[in-house]
């Protein structure tokens, strides 16, 4: 549309977009933009949650500090590295469960049969669902005495007593991934299935010609097709798991073998009323949440660059 | 042979995948239906049909309250939400200014930062503001989320409209203001339907402020009250209700998902694979 618009035209849209964009970005810097500030700042203090703004100023004593000999702070906190080393391991192995169930219920779904619409409707439910809702409906069913989950298990003479799921440490990771696979699966396949969706067929009717195995076909046909939605996908599930907090507080409270960066930092921040430590893990898991999107982000582009 | 047995294996998969999907689902529905002992029965099927937990969360717990608390919060975001964000996604989906990009990443970035990186700060501006404990303290804190995704999907669906509609409105002299009023709104409803709703089911789910910033049981919304209710002894959870309340908050969402289907599944697919 360049042939109309004059420079007149053009100023006058771009003040138009500052104008719209105004109320949005005066809003976000509210909610986003001074809280964090803040936090970062009460990470450097001695805050505490009932003289939140009559704090004073104490460096990184928060992070690390020297008292006779011995080191103290959060990265000498073997609580902390251990909140950092689960949120690490849940994000990794039940995002890896996610894409491979999540890629099978796609692949079903891309498939013609009938009820292919009751299978996709019911595959929403679990996403549909609240966390917090979906954590105690687990917890029910993964309960040590009544639970379903032992009395299907015993039954089918899998395990020979009943397992307490939820407090037993040696299980508790087990199942806050179950729970959370169910839940976050369905997201996975849907945005695979809307990547099958925009395949290309005739490539698929060639290999169809001239009788190359399905899985060879899958291999070196869709998967590379689908691997750059696939990419956004994983990013995105993995940011949504590293930041994770409900499900690990109603279905294993207190349990240190699965708490994570945010259950530690609320814990200091409000259980212990201690702002300044609590700001201090929070502003912790912030950059290492960045970071790791910033290096997941170059290696996916390094990736690109190299294939071709 | 072959080909029947390849089917019938496809039939047996489609029928695991249906099972693992609605059973905790229906399992809570069967579970909320029961009472007394029968609880530590397990069944598979319904044997026993009580509305007893349904009607004890209404009579003994504020629930209804509870509810009216979600309700009125995610309404409230959403219409916020899709307000400040429709003008800002034709801003940025339609007119090109310079550092266009950078600021889409950086909307997009803080819809996915770790709300608790926020919970201190916004702690004490709740508290500077006097909406502690104060459904108002949830309506501010949820818009980190849900304004910037709302941005984000209806940026993403502005882009694709037709520019020659644009091109006519600009013809006839109309001003930015009316072509996102006029034309664009008429065009974008299914847009804004799916994109609220997703800001709905956001806000709905919501945990973490919700338990950080209310105190009473009156101001509770319901994923908090479902996590912190409790029975008569302190040791025994009392699974009937709490299972009647899952169910109770969970299918008017899972019904306005199965109406909406479609238009939730391209909300969502918007959301994460044009960017």
């Amino acid at each position: 549309m360049a042939a109309y618009e004059g420079p007149t035209l053009r100023q006058r849209r771009v003040r138009a977009a500052a104008l719209f964009l105004a109320p949005m970005l005066a809003v976000l810097l509210a909610v986003a933009g001074w809280p964090l500030l803040r936090t970062l700042w009460f990470a450097l203090t001695d805050a505490n949650l009932a003289q939140i703004s009559g704090a004073e100023f104490i460096g990184l004593e928060n992070f690390l500090v020297e008292v006779q000999g011995k080191w103290y702070g959060l990265l000498a906190d073997p609580m902390w590295w251990n909140a950092v080393w689960n949120t690490v391991y849940f994000a990794l192995v039940s995002v890896t469960i996610e894409t491979v169930l999540g890629m099978v219920i796609a692949l079903v779904l891309n498939a013609a049969f009938r009820g292919r619409g009751v299978l996709r409707a019911a595959v929403l439910i679990p996403w549909a669902i609240p966390t917090i809702v979906s954590a105690k409906m687990w917890g029910w069913m993964m309960h040590d005495q009544y639970g379903i989950l032992n009395h299907a298990l015993m039954g089918l003479g899998i395990i020979a007593e009943p397992l307490a799921w939820t407090a037993d440490p040696d299980l508790a990771m087990t199942a806050v991934i179950i729970a959370d696979v169910w839940k976050t699966t369905p997201f996975m396949a849907l945005l695979i299935l809307a990547a099958l969706q925009l395949l290309p067929s005739d490539c698929y009717e060639a290999a169809r010609v001239d009788g190359v195995h399905p899985v060879k076909v899958f291999l070196r046909i869709t998967l590379p097709l689908i691997r750059p939605a696939l990419v956004v996908a994983v990013i995105f599930r993995l940011l949504d798991a590293l930041r994770m907090f409900d499900l690990v507080y109603v279905l294993t409270p207190n349990n240190e073998a699965t708490s994570m960066m945010s259950v530690f930092a609320r814990q200091y921040l409000v259980d212990f009323q201690d702002v300044g430590y609590g700001s201090a893990a929070a502003t912790a898991t912030f950059f290492l949440i960045a970071i790791l999107t910033i290096v997941a982000i170059m290696v996916g582009r390094l990736r690109q660059e190299v294939e071709r | 042979m072959r080909q029947r047995l390849g089917r019938l294996g496809f039939y047996l998969l489609v029928a695991v995948i249906l099972i693992y999907a609605v059973f905790p689902f229906y399992y809570a529905i069967v579970t909320s239906l029961k009472t007394g002992t029968d609880l530590f029965r397990v069944d598979y099927f319904p044997f026993s049909l009580s509305w007893e937990n349904y009607a004890s969360l209404f009579q003994h717990q504020p629930f209804a309250r509870n509810i009216l608390n979600s309700i009125a919060v995610a309404v409230a975001v959403v219409a916020l939400s899709l307000l400040l964000g429709v003008t800002a996604a034709f801003a940025l989906g339609r007119i090109h200014f310079r550092g266009r990009g950078l600021l889409l990443f950086t909307i997009l970035s803080v819809s996915m930062f770790p709300q608790v990186a926020v919970l201190s700060g916004m702690f004490e501006l709740i508290r500077a503001l006097d909406i502690y404990n104060n459904l108002l303290a949830l309506v501010f804190s949820y818009m980190i989320f849900t304004l910037p995704f709302t941005v984000w999907v209806l940026t993403t669906f502005m882009r694709d409209l037709p520019v020659e509609l644009e091109e006519a409105a600009i013809m006839d002299g109309a001003s930015p203001w009316v072509i996102v009023t006029r034309v664009f709104m008429p065009l974008m409803w299914p847009a804004l339907v799916a994109t609220g709703l997703l800001a709905f089911i956001q806000a709905w789910n919501e945990f973490l402020f919700a338990l950080t910033f209310t105190l009473t049981e009156e101001q509770r919304t319901v994923p908090v009250a479902i996590a912190l209710l409790s029975g008569g002894s302190q040791y025994e959870l009392p699974w009937g209700n709490i299972m009647a309340a899952s169910v109770t908050v969970t299918a008017p969402v899972v019904g306005l998902v199965l109406i909406f289907q479609r238009r939730i599944v391209s909300g969502l697919t918007a959301g994460a694979l044009k960017g």
